[in-house]
């Protein structure tokens, strides 16, 4: 007997009494989605820009090497679609990367896979992430959050909450431990 | 053999070491009390998962089928492994026919389980652990001493001096924002020449047949991201019905286990990068055994938070290692003895029953009642002391017996106070090493009620 | 009224016998008909939480055979009554008088708060005082919520001794930790215990506390024997010693 038939008899052969699946949670709500997800951004190391000036984001004027996403936003000395191996894209300083929405409760945002198309690594691999969020897509939590996604088959898809960090060292919080060093999420109208 | 009680006692011995060890894990816990209360719907929270879980495991076998059939569909290559070795057969098969001589992994407990990394080092693979913690015990040749903060045991200038040796960072230097710095450049470069990415699972998704891993470094996307195949390892028991059901744990796993709204990363693996390969090996090695045991069955709803370890007030004072188990703490003192008894019978005692674990895990795991069930189990298999055994089941004849009852209690009040204190606190005598015996009363409560009620 | 069967753990008859006394005292004060069975011993905890259950059962047995004809049975111990409440289904269950004697055990805070329903407490009490809150009176009796729980607050042992006058409840950085006592635990694991012990006495300490009090007179044994050895100032009191000396009505 194959290894799968043989594990899935094992489990059958077990009498579990049957249980019911639970009601759905409904979770927080917050008076001020955008406060709340604001407080929780800067929270976890993250900061929120409300407005779309790229030009005054000191992070984003002086990166050599800039790789955008964003319709609108232009790269700097890269061409995302030239790159045929993701490994050249080391060594890029700040990617600008649209989200589809926001979540109060913890200050993530939701990547869909499809928008970092052509590198999946981008958002990891550059030093600093610049994330682009429409102002009134800001949810309250993550039960709204899945509600919300489509699944498509053979993809991907992140929750992004602040910078990469670690506190493996005595506990101690760094920011930047492999992905990028700050997280940025900028508003923008719609 | 030695238990967990000699080895605690070996750790406990450097008192300002496991007091600092104590205060680490302790102030995580006091994080997670913040990030619970900040949750009005917390216990709610807590009953849906336990609910989930049970359910889940009530068809575990058809979520599974369902599993893989809408992996395959995604174009995910589904494997079964029996046990530790298989797993290990598969994953190296699985390199071997790349030809992949550099792997990156991300966090897996189960790969740990497995023991994983020897295997595929004795066979010519170079295996590189990414995660900080996990890479800095890899270094000193040691197993994490904790699921989630595999180097909380060390201090900064320990880990200090292992960079110096291993990554040549400047001696002395035990800064932790320039440690990590220095842990991202060896990092980078093992990320950029590696071959294939193994990471675990959190969360496997029935209804998109997807995988979930939370990270808060970004090493399982690193890894998976860059070279172009993926295997995610994960015990069986990691199945949930539905993408909803993600929102529930996710909601607990960071808050519990590291006090933080969420993790930095939460990646849903749905199939493979374009152009590349995604393999999932899902692991039994004994699973199967503890869903048929109605006691324990719960323990497989375990999310692998790291909860237990922080509040256990033993955890924290003995140390991740004097389990001798490569999950720690209350829920790895269940799941040893699931696999050797005797090897781990010391565990379900490593523990004064306090319940905190139980209060404290997010899917509602009665860990402080599985513990005490594990006793009865393991003196019915008579892998407990006959010491022990014979000195309670003598307690037992003199309980049940009021006359020699009273009689053992005179006789001990009686003589206890004129004995040499020499005698009274001799070698024999574990509670008075450290501790004074109560003063023996004259009288019991039973003689004094009489001129009580007269 | 009910009639009430007086337990009195083993450890309590035989080295504590004023906490026996004194939660006599405060239930016939009350207007109870209290009686102390004789033939009662232990409820069978030790060898239970050794895993032991062929040296426990007995005892369960006898318990139910003892105490099963009064309308309550009241102790100063969480952790025996929890051994009651929580710990002899799996022997007892389908037994005549037993769903009623599991329902009907009490520990003598909860007795009081639950059941007796105290509202005024009259007396004095001029001490800082520290409250151990014993892990199965708490966890598994829910004499208070624990910490771990984000669930409205309430303790019913505090709710009883903040009415002395001149007392003073002092806050402890952890509201809950466990002393270490944990019964065998104490010697099987002897260094961890007695490091938790002394970790809770430094905390009761830094707080302020003149004496620990608590509703296990074993953590408190614990507590007291480290104390001793170490030539503290600090006491520890059964809260059955402290009402005693109070008006409940």
């Amino acid at each position: 007997m194959s290894s799968r038939n043989a594990i899935l008899d094992s489990l059958r052969k077990s009498v579990v009494p049957p249980a019911s699946r639970p009601a759905p949670m409904i979770g927080t709500r917050y008076a001020d989605p955008l406060k709340q997800f604001e407080e929780t951004l800067t929270a976890v190391g993250g900061r929120l820009v409300r407005g779309g000036d790229l030009a005054s984001l000191d992070v984003y004027a002086n990166a050599p090497k800039v790789a955008s996403l964003v319709p609108g936003v232009p790269s700097r000395n890269v061409d995302l679609h030239a790159i045929q191996d993701p490994h050249e894209l080391d060594g890029v300083d700040v990617a600008v990367i649209p989200g589809e929405f926001g979540v109060a409760e913890n200050g993530a945002v939701w990547v869909p896979g499809e928008i970092l198309a052509p590198h999946r690594a981008i958002f990891v691999i550059a030093q600093h992430l610049i994330l682009v969020v429409p102002s009134d897509q800001i949810v309250d939590n993550l039960h709204q959050a899945y509600e919300r996604i489509q699944w498509r088959p053979n993809s991907f898809g992140i929750l992004i909450s602040g910078p990469s960090k670690t506190a493996d060292i005595e506990q101690s919080l760094v920011m930047g431990a492999h992905g990028a060093r700050s997280c940025t999420v900028i508003l923008v109208a719609q | 053999m030695t238990g967990h009680a000699e080895k605690a006692a070996a750790f406990a011995a450097n008192e300002s070491r496991t007091h600092w060890h104590d205060e680490s894990l302790w102030f995580v816990r006091v994080k997670r009390d913040r990030q619970a209360a900040s949750i009005p719907e917390w216990e709610a929270l807590r009953e849906a998962a336990s609910a989930i879980k049970t359910h889940t495991l009530s068809r575990l076998a058809d979520y599974l089928e369902e599993f893989e059939r809408n992996a395959t569909a995604n174009g995910i290559h589904v494997h079964w492994a029996r046990d530790a070795a298989e797993h290990n057969a598969i994953v190296h098969q699985i390199l071997a026919s790349h030809n992949v001589t550099r792997l990156v992994k991300s966090k897996s407990m189960l790969t740990e389980e497995c023991h994983l990394n020897p295997y595929l080092e004795a066979r010519g693979i170079e295996v590189t652990d990414t995660d900080l913690g996990e890479r800095i015990v890899q270094l000193r040749k040691e197993p994490p001493s904790h699921i989630v903060l595999p180097a909380i045991h060390l201090k900064k200038e320990d880990i200090g001096e292992l960079f110096h040796i291993e990554l040549g960072t400047e001696k002395g230097a035990s800064d932790p924002k320039y440690l990590t710095e220095a842990a991202r450049g060896h990092l980078r470069s093992k990320f950029m020449e590696a071959q294939a990415g193994l990471t675990g699972v959190n969360f496997a998704v029935a209804e998109t047949g997807g995988v979930v891993v939370c990270t808060n470094e970004g090493n399982a996307d690193m890894g998976t991201s860059l070279p172009p195949l993926h295997i995610a390892c994960m015990g069986m028991e990691k199945l949930i019905p539905r993408a909803e059901d993600l929102a529930v744990f996710l909601r607990l796993l960071a808050r519990s286990g590291t006090g933080q709204p969420v993790t930095t990363y939460t990646s849903h693996f749905n199939g493979p990068l374009p152009g590349g390969e995604m393999h999932v090996v899902i692991v039994d090695n004994g699973r199967s055994r503890i869903l048929g045991q109605p006691t324990f069955r719960s323990s497989l709803g375990c999310i692998r938070c790291g909860a237990c370890m922080n509040t256990c007030p033993v955890y924290r004072r003995s140390g991740g290692y004097s389990y001798g188990y490569i999950v720690p703490g209350p829920i790895g003192s269940i799941l040893a003895p699931q696999r050797d008894p005797e090897k781990y019978a010391s565990l379900p005692f490593a523990s004064s029953l306090c319940g905190s674990c139980t209060d404290v895990c997010p899917v509602k795991i009665d860990l402080h009642q599985q513990l005490l069930a594990f006793r009865k189990k393991l003196v019915d298999l008579k892998v407990v002391p006959l010491q022990k055994r014979l000195g309670m089941a003598g307690l037992g004849f003199v309980l049940s017996r009021p006359w020699l009852y009273r009689m053992s209690g005179s006789l001990l009040r009686a003589v206890m106070p004129v004995l040499p204190r020499g005698l009274v606190y001799g070698a024999w005598n574990r509670w008075g090493v450290q501790r004074e015996l109560p003063a023996m009363p004259k009288e019991s409560f039973r003689d004094l009620i009489g001129k009580e009620l007269s | 009224m009910p009639s009430v069967g007086l337990f009195i753990p083993c450890y309590v008859d035989q080295l504590y016998p004023q906490v026996g006394l004194a939660t006599l005292r405060i239930l016939r004060r009350l207007g109870f008909n209290v009686e102390f069975p004789p033939e009662q011993t232990c409820c069978g905890q030790p060898m239970a939480n050794s895993g032991c259950d062929a040296a426990a059962r007995p005892l369960a047995e006898r318990f139910l055979a003892i105490f099963g004809k009064y309308d309550h049975v009241v102790a100063p111990s969480g952790s025996c009554v929890s051994m009651v409440r929580n710990h002899y289904d799996h022997w007892l269950h389908g037994k005549p008088r037993f769903e009623h004697l599991r329902d009907n055990t009490f520990e003598l805070c909860e007795y009081l708060t639950g059941v007796v329903k105290v509202t005024k407490i009259d007396g004095d009490f001029p001490f800082k005082v520290g409250l151990q809150m014993s892990c199965h009176g708490l966890r598994e009796l829910r004499l208070a919520r624990s910490s771990e729980q984000m669930t409205a607050p309430y303790n019913k042992v505090r709710q009883l001794l903040s009415q002395l006058r001149g007392i003073e409840i002092v806050d402890l950085l952890r509201p809950d930790e466990c002393c270490g006592f944990g019964g065998a635990f104490a010697v099987d694991e002897e260094a961890v215990s007695c490091l938790m012990g002394r970790d809770r006495i430094e905390d009761h300490a830094r707080a302020g506390a003149e004496v620990i009090v608590g509703y296990d007179m074993s953590c408190l044994m614990h507590l007291d024997g480290l104390i001793r050895r170490a030539e503290r100032a600090q006491r520890v009191m059964h809260v059955a010693e402290i009402l005693e000396k109070a008006q409940l009505a």
